[in-house]
């Protein structure tokens, strides 16, 4: 981006919320059913049929509006956003349009540069997702699939605060972490549970005025996110700085050429006819309630991760990626409790080893093939000496691929750790004595030769010796009678 | 005493005196439909093979010593109510045929308390009309004169009642649909508070404003039903949680030292003649009775025609998008597109009347003009609701007339929407502040009916029942019956 302009981006993003049943009926939410199998007489917009607000959707709401700070409305209204679709069986959408259930919260990020900065949420309301249309398989005609219709959905609105791509993803990856913790979305991208709309503008730096925006539709993964922003401003400072002007519109992202297209004009745009529905009554929230929902509050990411920092000692950055899941965090925690100390090494190995099996075979913390326990016991022979770090990571390979445990390992492979003065004193002698050359160039003043007989007394001992140890008997063997 | 010229009460008696059987007077029914529905035009669907199988069932559970109050007896329901297995038509083309696949609640109420479907009864499309004449499936006539309309929306429903073709029906009252043909066709029908009987499967036109009753030869029939379909539903949130009174067992309420309201709006120009004097007539008999009359002032009602017209259109846009052609209901031939499978499918399905109403509907809650019309309406229903809340701090019930007119001619309004409209210009406000209200017969004028309105506070059905109830022990308009053969009969 050429420089000289500001990016001004605000997200809508829509979560799925875990709940059995759909919003205004009793028809199941689970995903991947044959097509029309979960969509009851409600969800088909029969004649006749009414909609019931399923309770567990607006428990869900408030946990959301509470953790991020926000004022959970004592009464919010169900408003029909009309328009034709044949994925929308009633021909409205029941949403939440003038009075949401929350509005007004913040949610922290932290930026390229590792400064912290808060982003606001507008507002949270509930409503009913559509069903999908089907293209595949059937000619010229097209299916409808409403099992997805009446599935409840939170869409959360950010103020335009963010300021970049990366910034965008930031706070998205934030939400995401948030609503997994506080167990109200699976969060699963690939099958639509979390998506979002992004809203992009651009001004010249230090204009007051925001610039027309766009709203690009439907972006289901961090990374389409980041390159359909950073392809829309480009494209529309590309288009000012040529004189023209950006049109107010919808764009979808093309994800296979990396493009946005126009998809509708602002004048083509429907005019949803908002009004209240008539057939649910305002949703009051009684105090109690929301007091009741507070106090089953998990501890949140930030909470924990400065709880990490602050009772840990662990850097910004392992606390943050450490809470960066529930899952993750109570790994780790699990680990620590075993182990009873030393988190910056368990931060490390999570963070470090463990990781890197994960993501070799592609799992999530949850399916990892060692448990919190059986780090924990890997790493206690670390901190008590009997295998080194090294040796400590082929353990670890070992324990993923053949579901042992640590010390079994150690002991059937022979690794423990050589610690006795006297073998090593000799294996040293006989790597002296073997290398006379080497021996008295090093002696003769060639420091660097003591990296050298290091490596010799590691390869006689097949990696097994204590490194501490070998460095100081060799120092003071080497040094001469 | 004829079968068909007994109340709900007596059949259920006589039912449970085993003086005859259900299916005795099932088929005593459905002949008097078999000959006298053609002239009339009143049931869309007569289920006899059903009614047939209901009656049997409900003579064994008589002969068992089982059964209650309603067991075995017949009824109609209005074709708005869906009924499983059977056509559900609203009286229009785009459901001309439906099949529901559930019942309404009120249909599973009343089955389960032993009543026995005779049929669906014809009605305005969609329950938009004073005169059951915008039904697709053609009018229905007047029991009293074929050549008048029997009122509407639930026209249908009246007419079966006051022919003798049904001891009882239900119907759906939005701005008077059931009180104006009860008035029209001299039957005691009954608005209940909004709330009170469940929604659930009674096809929406103006959900904020559509409350299911029935139209009854008496109060306590009107009483009977109401107990039975009446009270809390977990599948419609508009519902109340609140029990049901045993509305019979409160009839003989004295109404001594009752304070009546009369409401100076409704007794201006307009009020046809003998229709005002028969309701004046009316109120001074409930004079005799010991109530007190008083005068009283709702300035704002006289706005509810037009609030109406803004806020029910609104809500019928919204409600019969549903109808698309895509999942059930009426779907062009050979469709080139989305957009023409739409726009053929809505344009064939529909009547002019209910295209009216969409149409007007869309507007008022568009961009720019939802301020003005939408909210505004919304603002002055407020103001009527206070109207009434401050008429009855003062006075137990509001009465006056029921509708303007007797029975017009058919096709005397059909060219004129506005005049049309204005028929309700009586019943309107009721639906606006969610009252109930009833209807009951309080003379004849020309030969033709006249009904007296009773308006309640919110829940007030009992006191309106009773109130209904003392005024049919004093007089017999409610035992009044169209002549045999009808007026106007080939």
């Amino acid at each position: 981006m050429s420089s000289g302009w500001e990016t001004v981006i605000g997200l809508e993003i829509h979560a799925q919320l875990a709940t059995r049943s759909k919003i205004f009926s009793g028809a199941a939410t689970a995903f991947g059913a044959p097509p029309n199998a979960q969509a009851c007489l409600v969800d088909l917009g029969y004649p006749g049929v009414l909609p019931v607000l399923n309770r567990e959707a607006v428990r869900m709401a408030v946990r959301f509006g509470l953790a991020i700070g926000a004022t959970v409305a004592p009464r919010s209204v169900f408003a029909r956003k009309n328009y034709f679709y044949p994925d929308l069986p009633k021909g409205y959408q029941i949403s939440q349009y003038e009075l949401p259930i929350v509005s007004g919260g913040a949610v922290g990020i932290v930026l390229e540069d590792g400064t912290h900065k808060r982003i606001g949420v507008t507002r949270a309301h509930l409503e009913e997702d559509a069903g999908k249309s089907l293209h595949e398989g059937l000619g010229e005609l097209t299916g409808i699939d409403l099992n997805r219709a009446g599935t409840p959905l939170l869409e959360i609105v950010s103020e335009p605060e963010l300021r970049s791509a990366r910034d965008a993803v930031a706070y998205m990856k934030k939400i995401h972490t948030l609503v997994r913790y506080l167990g109200i979305c699976d969060g699963n991208m690939q099958e639509g549970s979390f998506r979002c709309d992004a809203n992009v503008s651009v001004r010249r730096a230090g204009a007051q005025q925001l610039g027309t925006r766009c709203e690009i539709k439907n972006l289901n993964s961090f990374r389409f996110v980041e390159k359909a922003i950073h392809y829309e401003v480009g494209r529309q400072v590309e288009l000012i700085e040529g004189g023209g002007k950006v049109v107010q519109e919808t764009r979808l992202y093309d994800s296979d050429r990396g493009v946005t297209r126009s998809m509708r004009s602002k004048e083509e745009a429907n005019d949803y006819r908002y009004f209240p529905d008539p057939d649910l009554l305002p949703l009051v929230l009684e105090p109690a309630f929301v007091e009741e929902v507070r106090a089953t509050l998990p501890e949140l990411p930030d909470q924990k991760a400065a709880r990490f920092v602050r009772d840990h000692g662990l850097s910004d950055y392992d606390a943050g990626v450490l809470t960066a899941s529930r899952e993750l965090a109570d790994y780790y925690e699990g680990v620590l409790g075993v182990l009873g100390g030393e988190p910056k090494l368990v931060a490390n190995w999570v963070m470090g080893e463990l990781a890197g099996l994960l993501n070799r075979d592609g799992l999530e913390i949850g399916g990892s093939r060692v448990g919190a326990a059986g780090l924990a016991g890997l790493l206690k022979r670390i901190s008590d000496g009997t295998i080194s770090g090294k040796i400590a990571k082929e353990v670890l390979e070992a324990m993923w691929d053949e579901g042992q445990a640590a010390d079994a390992i150690i002991e059937a492979r022979g690794l423990r750790q050589i610690t006795d003065t006297s073998a090593l004193e000799e294996t040293i002698t006989q790597v002296m004595a073997a290398n006379p050359g080497q021996l008295g160039d090093y002696r003769a003043g060639k420091d660097k030769l003591f990296g050298f007989f290091v490596g010799q007394v590691m390869k006689a001992t097949a990696g097994k010796a204590n490194p501490a140890q070998v460095n100081e008997l060799l120092r003071r063997m080497l040094a001469g009678p | 005493m004829k079968l068909h010229e007994l109340t709900v009460a007596e059949l259920g008696r006589g039912l449970r005196e085993r003086e005859f059987t259900s299916v005795e007077l099932t088929r005593h029914y459905l002949a008097r439909i078999a000959s006298g529905n053609a002239a009339l035009n009143a049931f869309i669907t007569v289920t006899a093979e059903r009614a047939l199988a209901d009656a049997a069932a409900a003579d064994q559970r008589l002969a068992r010593g089982e059964g209650g109050l309603l067991t075995g007896v017949p009824l109609a329901h209005k074709d708005i109510f869906c009924t499983d297995g059977v056509l559900t038509t609203c009286g229009s083309r785009m459901l001309a045929k439906f099949v529901a696949p559930y019942d309404a609640t009120v249909v599973e109420r009343l089955a389960a308390a032993g009543m026995v479907l005779l049929g669906k009864t014809n009605m305005d499309e969609f329950a938009m009309g004073s005169s059951n004449e915008t039904s697709w499936f053609g009018p229905v006539r007047n029991p009293w004169d074929l050549a008048r309309v029997p009122g509407g929306s639930s026209g249908g429903s009246a007419a079966v009642v006051a022919a003798g073709l049904a001891p009882v029906a239900t119907g759906t009252d939005t701005g008077g649909s059931i009180r104006q043909p009860a008035a029209l066709c001299g039957l005691t029908g009954l608005k209940p508070t909004y709330g009170r009987v469940s929604r659930y499967g009674m096809i929406a036109f103006a959900s904020s404003l559509d409350q299911g009753g029935v139209l009854a030869r008496s109060a306590l029939d009107a009483a009977l039903l109401l107990a039975a379909m009446a009270g809390p539903d977990p599948r419609d949130s508009t519902c109340i949680e609140r029990p049901v009174s045993d509305y019979a067992a409160g009839l003989d309420r004295p109404i001594r030292g009752l304070r009546i309201g009369i409401i100076r709006e409704f007794f201006g120009p307009g009020l046809e003649a003998g229709t005002g004097a028969a309701v004046q007539a009316a109120l001074d008999g409930f004079r005799k009775l010991g109530a007190e009359l008083v005068e009283v002032s709702l300035p704002n009602l006289p706005l509810s025609v037009p609030t109406y017209y803004v806020v029910a259109p609104a809500e019928c846009s919204s409600n019969l998008s549903r109808f698309d052609g895509v999942r059930f209901g009426h779907r062009c031939e050979e469709p080139r597109d989305l957009r023409d499978l739409y726009e053929r499918s809505r344009g064939e399905g529909f009547g002019a009347e209910v295209k009216r109403r969409i149409m007007t509907g869309t507007y008022v809650l568009s961009a720019g003009y939802y301020d003005a019309y939408y909210l505004k309406a919304q603002q002055v229903r407020s103001l009527i609701n206070a109207d009434f809340r401050r008429a009855f701090a003062e006075v137990d019930v509001l009465m006056g007339p029921t509708s303007p007119t007797p029975a017009f001619a058919l096709g005397a309004k059909t060219d004129d929407p506005i005049t049309m409209y204005l028929n309700d210009i009586y019943t309107i406000g009721a639906n606006l502040a969610g009252l109930p209200a009833i209807s009951v017969p309080c003379g004849l004028v020309g030969g033709l009916p006249v009904g007296l309105q009773v308006i309640g506070s919110h829940f007030a059905e009992e006191l309106l029942l009773a109130v209904a109830h003392a005024w049919q022990r004093e007089t017999d308009w409610h035992g009044r019956r169209p002549p045999e053969p009808v007026r106007g009969a080939p």
